[in-house]
């Protein structure tokens, strides 16, 4: 069996076209692989009979000339996203049994357009953390280094990429889970514009951080199912209502860049130095090439992660309160009253990260604390975004490390939160301002472990951001 | 700020969450140090600074108010750890 078969979407219209394949051989090729990796544990749940199901009926369209722009496209979704009459369980205990109802908007449109959804993809529980070990699916290796983790908290959406067990992947990305797993597993990720896709259908941690994003190889295929995914929904009042551009179509990249890089991040010592060196030859290659490279600073960046925290746990804390054993996932069997079952449920259904962060939410809206922490980082939050926001309208690209470090070991940061934290040192600049930002892969340390390289660009500016990173990776200044 | 066993029995009430001795006394230890951590924040001049509540930039859309489609009762209660033919079922809140 041919392991490297179908590594871009652009593979698979062409052996369609061509009529060397059809979308049946396709599902039945990744299901292999999916069997043969299955030690990697990228999936919870293989939709095997409804993923036949379904490229059955998009070969008919396809004879019939009738197929959506996605026909031959399979997709992995994160476990955090529904699907019609499938299980979801953010990874956790607590919702164990829980079938879905409705689908979340972002799937339905890439299933409209004929995309073959073949499995949900394990992650963090909630999507709460960098390493995807907060999971009640249990761990994810990375296939790079089986012994180092994925990243998170999407790390099963980025192996599933990585291993070839599915063309693109679903993740989401509240202060980087895309892109932090993006770079550990050398592809391409997004995180899209705050409430440029909707957010129905996805289970919530943080309403006004999560975004939808995409794992793909190449900038091409991700662009594509970005421009299907997002747009006005009925289901979700703080979507944008701005129109979408046709990004896979806008990828000729033919101008001047003006490229600002910070230097807190790049004089991190936190900073792995084959990152350092990597990322400033990309600089340099800039310079050469003819745009205009310059270093800002920024002292706020320190304040960012403890900012993200606050605002974070708190939104979660609200969220999760949902879950209560009443409607649906897990209810105790060891409960005496309604107060105890609401306990009971909640602290035998949730893992530790998850209450740790229940109960810092808490504590930072508890009326005694709101305004010291919760109003504190909100009003910092502001200063971060209109920083980010004022900068990118003088310069057209941050470039910056997606990571501090390249993928860790298992076990590395387990018994320090704060440590754990700091991996998402660069990813949550754009997710405390709102912006689109792109992991893309730039190199490999000594190790062999994969590098990434992050791009921001100002909101709604995705196609800038895809363009510049199309042309970034064609530059292939570390390969 | 240095969190309490009293604080961690109260903030988790709140939450409706519980913990045993050892449990307690772990996020007691998480708590002071991640707060000890966001602390930072209060080296960052704020004054003037309005509270950013919001990230969308879209205002109320409202639409036609028409019939739509609704979950039907088997569906919605489909999930229910406990129900009868009508309802979720709790343990019994009146003695």
């Amino acid at each position: 069996m041919n392991l490297e078969k179908f590594l871009s979407f652009d593979d698979i219209q062409k052996s369609l076209e061509n009529r060397e394949t059809d979308c049946k051989a396709i599902v039945n090729y990744y299901l292999e692989n999916i069997q043969t990796k299955a030690h990697l544990n990228a999936f919870v749940e293989v939709y095997t009979d409804s993923a036949l199901e379904q490229a059955s009926l998009v070969d008919e369209k396809i004879s019939s000339g009738k197929a959506g722009k996605l026909a031959g496209m399979v997709i992995g979704i994160k476990d955090v996203l529904v699907y019609t009459d499938h299980e979801s369980n953010a990874s956790s205990k607590i919702l164990k049994g829980f079938n879905s109802q409705f689908t979340a908007s972002a799937v339905q449109r890439l299933i409209d357009e004929d995309a073959i959804v073949i499995g949900r993809l394990n992650c963090d529980e909630f999507g709460m953390g960098s390493s995807n070990e907060n999971s009640a699916h249990g761990k994810v290796l990375n296939a790079a280094d089986e012994s180092r983790v994925p990243g998170g908290s999407s790390g099963g959406s980025a192996v599933a990429v990585q291993a070839n067990l599915c063309t693109v992947s679903l993740g989401t990305d509240t202060g980087g889970s895309v892109r932090q797993p993006a770079a550990f597993t050398g592809l391409v990720g997004i995180k899209p514009t705050y409430s440029r896709v909707s957010r129905w259908g996805l289970i919530a941690y943080a309403s006004s951080f999560d975004t939808i994003g995409v794992f793909s190889r190449n900038v091409q295929d991700n662009a594509l199912v970005m421009e299907v995914m997002a747009g006005p929904d009925n289901f979700d009042s703080t979507v944008s209502r701005k129109a979408v551009p046709h990004y896979s179509e806008l990828l000729h990249f033919n101008k001047r860049a003006k490229v600002a890089y910070l230097t807190e991040t790049i004089e991190s010592p936190a900073l792995q130095e084959e990152i350092k060196a990597n990322t400033i030859s990309v600089l340099d290659k800039l310079k050469e090439e003819g745009h205009t490279v310059e270093e800002v600073h920024f002292p706020l960046l320190k304040y960012i992660l403890p900012t993200y925290y606050i605002l974070t746990t708190a939104e979660a804390s609200s969220n999760l309160s949902r879950f209560d054993g009443v409607k649906y996932g897990y209810r105790t069997p060891n409960a005496h009253n309604l107060e105890s079952m609401y306990k009971k449920t909640r602290s035998e259904g949730f893992g530790d990260e998850v209450k740790r962060r229940i109960m810092l939410g808490t504590f930072v809206l508890s009326a005694s604390y709101y305004d010291a922490y919760f109003t504190k980082a909100q009003k910092v939050r502001r200063l971060i975004k209109e920083f980010t926001e004022d900068l990118l309208t003088k310069f057209d690209y941050i470039i910056m490390p997606t990571t501090p470090t390249t993928a860790f070991k298992f076990g590395e940061h387990s018994n320090d939160p704060v440590a754990m934290y700091l991996e998402d040192l660069f990813t949550v600049q754009a997710s405390v301002s709102g912006v689109p930002s792109i992991s893309i892969p730039n190199g490999k340390d000594k190790k062999g472990l994969p590098i990434g390289l992050q791009v921001m660009a100002n909101s709604f500016k995705e196609a800038e951001l895809y363009a510049f990173a199309k042309y970034l990776t064609e530059l292939n200044v570390n390969e | 700020m240095k969190v309490d066993l009293n604080t961690v029995k109260k903030i988790a009430h709140l939450a409706r969450l519980e913990f045993d001795e050892a449990g307690a006394e772990k996020i007691k230890n998480d708590m002071t140090q991640i707060l000890d951590w966001v602390e930072q924040l209060n080296e960052v001049d704020t004054e003037g600074i309005e509270p950013l509540t919001t990230m969308s930039s879209e205002v109320n859309v409202l639409r036609e108010d028409e019939e739509g489609e609704h979950l039907s009762h088997d569906r919605a209660l489909s999930n229910a750890p406990q129900k009868d033919s009508d309802y979720f079922r709790v343990p019994k809140v009146l003695e």
